[in-house]
């Protein structure tokens, strides 16, 4: 796609009807936001308009609480989008217009201050002042004095267990995607449908861990030996003569059980970069193995994987990231309390049940220190690719 | 980290190419595993779909498969879904979810995109140091961002608003918008931008005629990302919206289901399933975008 050049500077001459539609799209927005801070916003703003048109009673009864509370989260949701997804763009577009009001020099001064003062703001506010913060609320008590209290509560045999919980979802859960994942692609590259099976593993990718939480706990379901077992494994184990288990709730057996919820999750990512991996080692390659006389496992496993080992620490890193941070799946299973709590969990308890900021800020720099190495590789990469 | 350059569920490459690749699979115990692998990544969620339709009582007297034996001798119904869109809550969560996550997809969208362009094509003064910034926020835990955060917002009133939540959603999904849309504006042509400097376009001019059409792909698969992201997350839901019933969503909504009525099955596999709905037509209908954008957001 070209610019046509013959349309001269005329064609990008700013209309001053885009500015002021877009200043009066602004304040109509900012009303829209103190209409979603307030609580009842919806309820209150359908309510004056039913006074307009004259149905007292209607207004009445909404501002009870009752009436058409339907129709205000109607209204609401539709002030939303447009003050959510109109507004930031009104927010530009004004703005930027205002300023291709001034004179050349001035103006490509300043707009780049307009592109990224949002986004440099919003990563301060909320993700660079707040780990300082952090950082420095693990070595706070509940005033504000300096304490190693939170930190040395951390070596308490509670807050041991909490860490190996997270180590071992490490090792395990990461090693598992990453391995079924390899495994999958380089099983899948070998069959007929093998699309179809890859939309079979990818598929849980898309839905939320607290929906992969529901899907296992009904597999993992236990009911009293006297009952007919309706979970899908207790049914499978009794069938061939075991005691039914509670294997999401009993330690130490859950702890498998829920990091089996994740590798079912994250095993299709795994596989989709795998596997495209695998497509793109050279042909010739593989050929020449073949002809010195390699057997398919030899060219997998001496030819492939080496090959791919790039992508193989790229997918590891990912995710043991996401492993680190788990939280959704034990928290939908028990909340830790089967001696499956971790890092995450227990973080949200010290915020919400136990109102201990210091100790919650201690578990989150712990969450922040295991990232660190990821977070220096990723810049000397970055680094390196700047400067080529 | 940049995340392996990949054309996923590809159509099967051509037979000829494929006799070098890779033969068809010819031992049994191999076979074996392809149909397990198959079955236990489709049979737990095929499980949860069948029992959401079947009677309240019958979920927890025979195991769903027997429902699958005999399909006619079964109570099929969809009073598990009507009771818990109504009574539950499900319906208005549904309706929560949709306002949280579509301002949460597009606001980061448009601020990376016009921040990304910035960084790529026009020099200003500490753009270096910034952007070596955002690189190295990509991977920061959420965590550590959690308490300052709700501090702040019980201060502002912004706890279990809307509007907070977009923000929160916003700045998370923030460094990697750039990151990605940085690598993929930084690679368009010199070119465009020259001519349109010639004509005299400002730097909005040129983002919003030349540059936005051409990053479409890119924003696109972010785009997925962030809706599933959003859509699916609990963690920042619970933590800045909270559990109230007028602004929970659908994650929300579900986790309450199983701590207040953890064996109440009929009410879990049709909630769980009324969650999944949206990703999975999404999975579905943008399959290539889908993939692009999961490879494209595994950063996070």
């Amino acid at each position: 796609m070209a610019v046509d050049r013959t349309q001269g500077s005329g064609s990008y001459g700013t209309s001053r009807t885009v500015l002021v539609g877009s200043l009066v799209g602004l304040v109509l927005a900012a009303i829209g936001v103190t209409v979603l801070i307030d609580k009842e916003g919806g309820q209150k703003l359908l309510a004056s308009i039913y006074d307009m048109l004259g149905n007292a009673a209607g207004a009445e009864a909404l501002r009870n609480g009752q009436g058409d509370q339907f129709f205000a989260k109607l209204l609401l949701a539709a002030i939303a989008m447009l003050v959510g997804v109109g507004g930031i763009w009104l927010l530009f577009t004004g703005v930027s217009s205002l300023i291709e009001r001034l004179r050349p020099q001035v103006r490509d001064r300043i707009l780049p201050l307009v592109f990224i003062t949002p986004a440099v703001a919003l990563l301060g506010i909320y993700l660079v002042y707040p780990a300082v913060v952090t950082v420095i609320g693990s070595f706070q008590d509940g005033e504000g004095a300096f304490t190693l209290a939170n930190w040395a509560s951390l070596a308490t045999p509670p807050f041991l267990e909490i860490l190996r919980n997270n180590i071992l979802w490490l090792l395990i859960a990461t090693s598992g995607s990453v391995g079924l994942g390899l495994l999958s692609a380089a099983l899948f590259d070998r069959i007929r449908r093998e699309s179809l099976a890859k939309i079979f593993v990818f598929m849980p990718l898309a839905i939320s861990l607290v929906g992969a939480t529901v899907i296992w706990k009904f597999v993992y379901a236990w009911q009293p030996p006297s009952q007919p077992q309706y979970g899908l494994l207790n049914a499978v184990w009794t069938a061939f003569g075991g005691e039914p288990i509670p294997w999401a709730t009993q330690f130490p057996i859950n702890l498998p059980s829920q990091m089996m919820i994740l590798i079912w999750l994250q095993t299709g990512f795994a596989m989709v970069v795998f596997s495209a991996a695998i497509k793109g080692v050279s042909t010739e390659i593989i050929e020449a193995a073949r002809l010195d006389g390699a057997s398919e496992r030899q060219l997998f496993v001496k030819v492939i994987v080496p090959m791919i080992r790039g992508t193989i620490v790229t997918v590891t890193t990912t995710v043991a990231i996401v492993t680190l941070k788990i939280f959704d799946i034990v928290m939908s299973i028990s909340g830790g309390r089967n001696h499956d709590d971790v890092v995450a969990v227990r973080m949200f308890a010290e915020m919400f049940q136990f109102f201990n900021d210091g100790r919650a800020a201690a578990l989150a720099t712990v969450l922040f220190i295991a990232v660190l190495p990821v977070m220096v590789l990723n810049l000397r990469n970055f680094r390196r690719q700047a400067a080529m | 980290m940049m995340a392996a350059p990949a054309e996923p569920i590809a159509p099967a490459s051509k037979e000829r190419t494929r006799f070098w690749r890779a033969p068809m699979l010819h031992s049994l115990p191999l076979r074996i595993s392809v149909v397990v692998i198959c079955l236990l990544w489709t049979v737990p969620t095929a499980g949860l779909f069948v029992s959401s339709f079947r009677d309240p009582q019958l979920i927890t007297q025979t195991g769903w498969w027997t429902a699958l034996i005999n399909p006619f001798e079964q109570g099929w119904t969809l009073q598990n879904y009507e009771q818990v869109i109504g009574s539950n809550g499900m319906g208005e969560a549904f309706l929560n979810s949709l306002i949280v996550t579509i301002p949460a997809t597009v606001i980061p969208i448009t601020i990376a995109a016009f921040a990304a362009y910035a960084f790529a094509w026009i020099p200003f003064r500490g753009r270096g140091i910034l952007f070596i910034i955002v690189v190295a926020l990509l991977v920061v835990p959420i965590q550590m961002a959690l308490i300052p955060i709700l501090k702040l917002y019980s201060g502002l009133s912004l706890y279990g608003t809307f509007v907070g939540i977009w923000l929160a959603h916003t700045a998370f999904g923030l460094p990697l918008a750039i990151f990605l849309l940085y690598n993929f504006m930084s690679q368009l042509p010199r070119d465009l931008f020259e001519s349109a400097a010639i004509d005299g376009a400002s730097a909005f001019q040129t983002f919003i005629r030349i540059v936005l059409p051409l990053s479409i792909p890119a924003l696109g698969a972010f785009a997925i990302f962030q809706f599933l992201w959003v859509w699916n997350d609990l963690l920042v839901a619970l933590v800045f919206l909270g559990p109230g019933a007028d602004v929970r969503v659908m994650p929300t909504a579900l986790f309450n289901l199983l701590g207040a009525y953890g064996g109440a099955w009929h009410l879990l596999t049709a909630g769980a399933f009324l969650t999944m709905i949206v990703p999975l037509l999404v999975f579905l209908l943008l399959q290539r975008a889908f993939v692009r954008g999961i490879l494209a957001g595994s950063v996070k």
